[in-house]
């Protein structure tokens, strides 16, 4: 067993039987998420390759590179594991969240001003509780604006602090 | 000094060459094509209101009307579009990476020309983008993520003796050297930048530019492409450090096509003279096409 090294980045083991660190997800488990909860194509992450920097932050990358990495940034943030729910990234959700199929919430145009503040707002919603895409449509299509929280009849915006807009 | 007077003598029509930097700068956005398309960037901002105008010499680049903010726009938002001044597209425009290729960019952060090249590359290989400043290197790790970028190395290493270590010492098909300088270029977004101007300061800020361009050639492959830019207009910080490397590497000056109005490099300045192949560099001035000024040369490696 080797330890968690905030500070490099570590490559995911693919599977559950390739695993060597207690607690770090597999590739198979974070791609798995992914494609059950927006219901995207199954070959959508094939191309990329999956990695942990601090606790339970995965990044995806669209290369390949030794691991363990010793760089700033490797690909973009993608989900934040080692908790009981795990957490899609804003820009996860704008990169890959348009080919979604379920679990997309589509605001109208008051309510997505209201989701890109950072407000929590109440809303009707028949699916799934819990981490959402919030989208809107603009210029002939749906497009996500990031990930909302779905509890109670309320939608929480996630949007972190420097994506949040006044309109 | 006026450090400007010393390039009147250059150019056509240096009234107009001073009236221009005396104008403010207009507000541009480069289309993201990892998420968007100009013509859906076109609709968005229609739908919304936003005034703009189409840049002629290049389909992904909108000039917007005074009274918008484009970071408040849903366009931005959706990462859709990045705002970067019309010139800054020409450097990633010539190195003209390939999807799959391996890129460096030496000098990246905060990122226009990073995400364009992730742009062109279509997201797949890879591309490094490295700088030497922490803050600098957020705003660049931002504003990738924003515009969807997954196949961006990011690295805090000083771009004069850049370590190949982390890439398993294979070189770079690409690299663009976009490299510090003394700005006079941007006098137009930044009234100020000549402030400080003077030739001491340029010196030193020539020593880098040779180093970092140096390391650029030295870790790009045989037939490789590597790209030397500034946003200043200063000979020393230009023709005479692409003139070094002609003369220290195994490499040469290439065409490439632009369709903005542009000079061709110097091949003399201040009794020094350079390669007769030095007009193949490009030099913008503010007065040709209303934008800010720029040099861009375009150099094969072990040709």
């Amino acid at each position: 067993m080797s330890g968690n090294d905030g500070q490099r980045f570590d490559r995911l083991p693919e599977t559950d039987s390739e695993r060597d660190l207690d607690g770090r997800a597999t590739r198979e488990e974070v791609v798995g998420w992914w494609i059950d909860r927006f219901g995207l194509d199954p070959e959508t992450f094939d191309g990329h390759s999956f990695w942990e920097k601090g606790a339970g932050k995965i990044w995806a990358f669209a290369d390949e590179l030794q691991s363990p990495a010793d760089v700033e940034g490797l690909g973009m943030t993608f989900l934040r594991t080692r908790q009981e729910h795990w957490k899609p990234t804003t820009d996860a959700v704008q990169r890959f969240g348009r080919e979604a199929t379920r679990n997309v919430i589509v605001l109208d145009d008051d309510e997505a001003v209201r989701f890109l503040r950072g407000d929590d707002q109440e809303l009707e919603w028949d699916g799934d509780w819990g981490y959402l895409i919030a989208a809107h449509e603009i210029a002939g299509d749906v497009e996500p604006i990031g990930v909302g929280l779905y509890l109670y009849g309320e939608l929480r915006s996630q949007m972190p602090k420097g994506r949040q807009r006044e309109r | 000094m006026d450090p400007l007077s010393r390039y009147e003598p250059l150019l056509d029509d240096p009234a107009a060459f001073r009236a221009a930097c005396e104008r403010p700068l207009p507000s541009v956005v480069r289309v993201n094509r990892i998420k968007a398309t100009p013509e859906r960037v076109r609709r968005a901002f229609d739908e919304r209101d936003v005034g703009y105008e189409a840049v002629e010499w290049h389909d992904g680049l909108f000039r917007l009307d005074d009274d918008v903010s484009p970071g408040n726009t849903w366009p931005y938002v959706h990462g859709w579009v990045y705002g970067q001044e019309e010139v800054s597209a020409v450097p990633a425009l010539a190195v003209a990476p390939e999807p799959g290729e391996r890129v460096y960019d030496a000098c990246a952060a905060p990122g226009s020309k990073t995400t364009q090249l992730a742009a062109l590359m279509e997201d797949r290989g890879l591309l490094v983008g490295n700088d030497n400043n922490l803050g600098r290197l957020s705003a660049l790790r931002a504003n990738a993520e924003r515009c969807g970028v997954t196949n961006l190395v990011v690295t805090r290493q000083d771009g004069r003796n850049f370590s190949l270590k982390p890439f398993g010492g294979e070189r770079f098909d690409r690299a663009l050297a976009d490299v510090p300088c003394s700005c006079e270029g941007t006098v137009r977004k930044n009234p100020d930048a000549l402030e400080d101007w003077s030739l001491e300061h340029i010196g030193a800020i020539a020593d880098t530019q040779r180093a970092i361009l140096d390391r650029a050639i030295s870790i790009t492959r045989e037939g490789g492409t590597v790209v030397y830019s500034t946003c200043t207009f200063a000979p020393e910080e230009n023709e005479a450090i692409v003139q070094h490397a002609l003369e220290e590497h195994d490499c040469r000056l290439v065409e490439f096509d632009l369709e903005l109005e542009h000079l061709p490099g110097l091949a003399e300045w201040n009794g020094d003279t350079y390669s007769e192949s030095m007009r193949r560099a490009k030099r913008i001035y503010p007065h040709h096409n209303d934008t800010g000024g720029f040099f861009c040369a375009k150099l094969e490696v072990g040709a």
